[in-house]
């Protein structure tokens, strides 16, 4: 038999966070993971939760600048920090330069990895703004796509990279 | 039937301690009940699974000075809270022990590596982590700190077991101490995985040293994920020494690490026999390379 703590021993931490420029507080139990805490509390349905285990890479957010697996980190780790989701991209209703690059570049088909691809690929354009294609294919090795055997999403960073630096 | 794995950790008390002092002192208090959680990139995992639940978990990730690379004399050390990500970028390391980069920057995925820590993967012990290998083969010493005392332990000392090491339940992991390498020294890591991203099927860190007439001074092979620990192929070290390093001598040393693997036949990373001979492959492949620099080259 296992044994799970009773309800009365259970302790809500108080956070604060700053996702896509919105300040937040909550109180959260310290085992809510951050991507249930960004979906669920938040209603920021952005951030997808594909494999729940850290290998898809669907839940990646950017997290004080660095990109992270929202699914594998506890919202309180989080207190304090800047987070930014795929909802905080667009800017005035103007999509950023790789939301634009995936949809000219037919970079999805069924978007579901989409979110996570886009993040990764913005934290990885902000390291290295000149990435070649092999730079781009490592830099996103921890993001999985079932439908576009990942030709066009290269692509479509590629063309955001030349974008961005106009 | 739907039988689903929950992905939700059993319920657990946490704290984020400031200062080093803290964290050791919550580490007493609630000796074996706790864990530290660092990049949290094997622990969570293990927590969502509920193959591990921890009463109480202590985040490091808010005490300052754990994260650091620098030179201290003839040495480097690294803060056990140092991501992944810090190491494969280090200039300073680069330079002088251009291994550790190329290890690191094999392990997991980039988001996995900016969150993940040198000290949280040697201290969680998997035979498959790839920065332990790297760690033997470069002798590192390992400073641990408890609320009480502070002690220094080779690396041959700390992996204990598989998930298993040196660690007392009030200790943490401080420091990673290695010596600056001779001259004309040279390293490579070397992994074969089914996937990027993915555990090795085996993988192989090497560390030469030659001295003025070109014979090996030095020689440090690390094995990943062959055996119960990451292992030390002591006698194709010690075969290397001595010698001057040639096509026929690197055949040999390979032969002699692959009989010092202990791999284990599994389902998904192929037969014991597969990995052996990979050992040997890569050792020899890894050995060339690591001449190949030590040279200059």
């Amino acid at each position: 038999m296992t044994t799970t703590a009773t309800k009365a021993e259970v302790k809500l931490y108080h956070i604060k966070v700053n996702v896509n420029g919105v300040d937040y507080e909550h109180d959260v139990e310290p085992r809510l993971l951050l991507v249930h805490y960004i979906r669920d509390v938040l209603g920021l349905t952005g951030t997808h939760i594909g494999c729940d285990t850290s290998n898809c890479g669907a839940c990646t957010v950017i997290l004080n600048g660095k990109s992270v697996k929202s699914c594998t980190m506890f919202a309180v780790q989080a207190n304090g920090t800047k987070i930014l989701t795929i909802e905080g991209l667009a800017k005035n209703g103007e999509l950023h330069p790789l939301q634009k690059a995936f949809w000219e570049n037919h970079a999805l088909q069924c978007g579901f990895c989409t979110p996570g691809l886009i993040m990764q690929a913005y934290w990885l354009l902000q390291e290295n703004p000149n990435p070649t294609e092999e730079e781009i294919r490592k830099g996103i090795s921890g993001n999985l796509c079932r439908c576009t055997g990942y030709q066009n999403i290269v692509k479509a960073i590629m063309a955001a990279a030349k974008e961005m630096k106009r | 039937m739907f039988n689903y794995v929950p992905m939700i950790p059993r319920p657990f008390l946490y704290f984020s301690p400031s200062t080093e002092e803290e964290a050791l002192a919550l580490l007493k208090d609630y000796k074996g009940e706790a864990k530290i959680l660092a990049g949290g990139m094997s622990l969570i995992p293990l927590m969502k699974l509920r193959l591990v639940s921890p009463s109480y978990i202590i985040d490091i990730n808010r005490i300052e000075n754990l994260s650091y690379i620098k030179t201290e004399g003839d040495k480097i050390k690294i803060g056990a809270l140092t991501r992944y990500h810090d190491i494969e970028r280090s200039e300073l390391l680069k330079r002088i022990l251009p291994i550790l980069c190329e290890t690191a920057s094999w392990v997991g995925d980039p988001q996995v590596r900016n969150m993940g820590t040198i000290g949280g993967s040697l201290s969680h012990a998997d035979p498959s982590g790839d920065m332990g290998s790297c760690i033997i083969a470069l002798r590192g010493e390992l400073v641990i700190k408890s609320e009480d005392k502070e002690r220094r332990i080779g690396i041959d000392n700390f992996f204990v077991d598989t998930f298993m090491t040196a660690l007392q339940p009030n200790e943490m992991l401080k420091e990673i101490i290695i010596n600056f390498p001779k001259e004309k020294s040279g390293g490579a890591y070397l992994k074969l995985e089914r996937r990027a991203g993915d555990f090795a099927i085996a993988a192989v860190a090497t560390q030469i040293s030659l001295d003025n007439k070109g014979i090996c001074s030095y020689a440090g092979i690390g094995l990943t994920a062959v055996g119960p620990m990451n292992l030390r192929a002591k006698k194709a070290e010690d075969f290397l020494l001595g010698k001057e390093l040639n096509d026929k001598v690197i055949e040999e040393a390979a032969e002699i690490a692959a009989s010092e693997a202990k791999p284990m036949d599994d389902p998904l990373r192929g037969s014991a026999e597969y990995k052996r001979a990979m050992v040997k492959v890569l050792t020899k492949r890894a050995l060339k390379i690591a001449l190949n620099r030590a040279r200059g080259g």
